[in-house]
């Protein structure tokens, strides 16, 4: 039951973004699965007590893997679909938090707060990154049946 | 000589002229330099060579020649003009579009409105921001109170970016209202949870994605770029937290 909750609000918040973003209306659908996907890989990984960070990483790869299988498949730049599908992972409400931490003088916290974020954003980024070598290194290896996207 | 030197320029307007749709719409730098690159190319300048940060484009068709430079002013997030950008420049590459071809469908996207209506994004941002509450533990019952808030701070967002022209001040009075209409709200017994309800109602607004694309372009090489939106993302997330703290302090 709450796994099908946190399915749909993914869902909507990802494709809401993609709404925001003004991604082309016929791969709205797309945007949303491929938030959906990464936010449940990151939730399910944490609630059975898997450290925030790896989650993270492991949720930004799985955005990454499919992202680039949509992008091939629609035919569209895939920046269209990993900037929508990481949203539900990006820390914004903690860089919020903290940034109201600073502003109300709990530097403390704030600083805390913000490392938070760094390393949050970083994992998002190793993530993605990653995924983009395997990729390349897979292209490398077999030339001949991958064109150039 | 004047023949290659003019026309090396129009192949100059046509990447520069693709390289600022590509930026001014939200693309990483790589992918704009990348782009860029490759119409320059398919043209049959091999030794192309161009540089983008966030706020200007260079652009050398030569190694020994003139560099041109475009000015980027401002940069919003427009997903689908990128695609059409892509679009043709695929089409260069393979042949279909000749160099006049592509500067006259270049400028016509420039042109072009592609955007969703207000409307249906602020409803967009509203409904993202009740998805929010509930994704960070919120209660059901934090949900319309989230999608409300959201939904006045978006509207109020863009009220002052077409006041004043200047995201930093428009995103500090939209979360000042989302403060205090969140503030309303729970002091009236409408949520439950005041923080779940402002998280996820200044979740359309705050940088969370910039921060992780100025980590990747850190991590990809792009000094400069990297560092510029990076601190973009802290003065929009400093905007942020300012105007909630000052709907704190004030109701």
């Amino acid at each position: 039951m709450d796994i099908g909750i946190q399915l749909i609000a993914s869902f909507i918040a990802a494709a809401g973004f993609g709404i925001i973003f003004n991604a082309p209306r016929q791969l709205l659908i797309a945007c949303g699965f491929v938030g959906m996907l990464g936010w449940i890989v990151y939730y399910t990984l944490a609630a059975n007590g898997m450290d925030v960070l790896p989650a993270t990483v492991l949720g930004a790869m799985v955005v990454a893997a499919f992202s680039h299988f949509f992008s091939r498949f629609k035919k569209s730049p895939i920046i269209i679909f990993n900037v929508s599908g990481i949203i539900p992972l990006v820390p914004g409400g903690i860089a919020y938090d903290a940034m109201r931490n600073f502003v109300v003088g709990n530097y403390l916290i704030g600083i805390e707060l913000s490392s938070k974020v760094m390393m949050l954003a970083s994992g998002i980024a190793i993530g993605l990154i990653f995924t983009e070598v395997l990729h390349t290194i897979v292209k490398k290896m077999m030339p001949t049946r991958h064109r150039q996207a | 000589m004047v023949e290659l030197v003019k026309f090396n320029h129009s192949i100059a307007s046509i990447c520069l002229l693709a390289g600022k749709l590509m930026l001014e719409n939200g693309a990483e730098t790589n992918r704009v330099e990348d782009t860029m690159n490759r119409i320059a190319q398919s043209f049959g300048l091999q030794h192309a060579q161009s540089y983008a940060t966030p706020t200007v484009i260079h652009f050398s068709s030569e190694l020994e020649n003139v560099s041109v430079f475009i000015r980027i002013d401002q940069r919003t997030n427009d997903l689908h003009k990128i695609d059409e950008v892509n679009r043709i420049s695929r089409a260069i590459a393979s042949g279909e579009l000749s160099r006049f071809e592509a500067l006259q469908v270049l400028q016509e996207l420039e042109k072009q409105k592609l955007t969703f209506p207000y409307w249906l994004q602020t409803i967009a941002a509203a409904l993202v921001s009740g998805a929010f509450a509930i994704m960070f533990g919120g209660a059901w019952s934090d949900f319309l109170p989230a999608f409300l808030a959201g939904g006045i701070g978006y509207v109020g967002m863009l009220g002052f970016l077409h006041l004043v022209e200047m995201r930093f001040i428009a995103d500090f009075f939209a979360s000042v209202f989302i403060g205090v209409s969140a503030l309303i709200f729970v002091h009236h017994g409408f949520g439950t949870h005041l923080d779940k309800v402002i998280i996820g109602a200044v979740m359309p607004l705050v940088p969370g994605l910039h921060i992780t694309n100025a980590v990747r372009e850190l991590m990809a090489g792009h000094l400069v770029s990297g560092l510029s939106k990076g601190a973009e993302a802290v003065l929009t997330a400093f905007a942020i937290g300012a105007g909630v703290a000052i709907a704190f302090a004030f109701v």
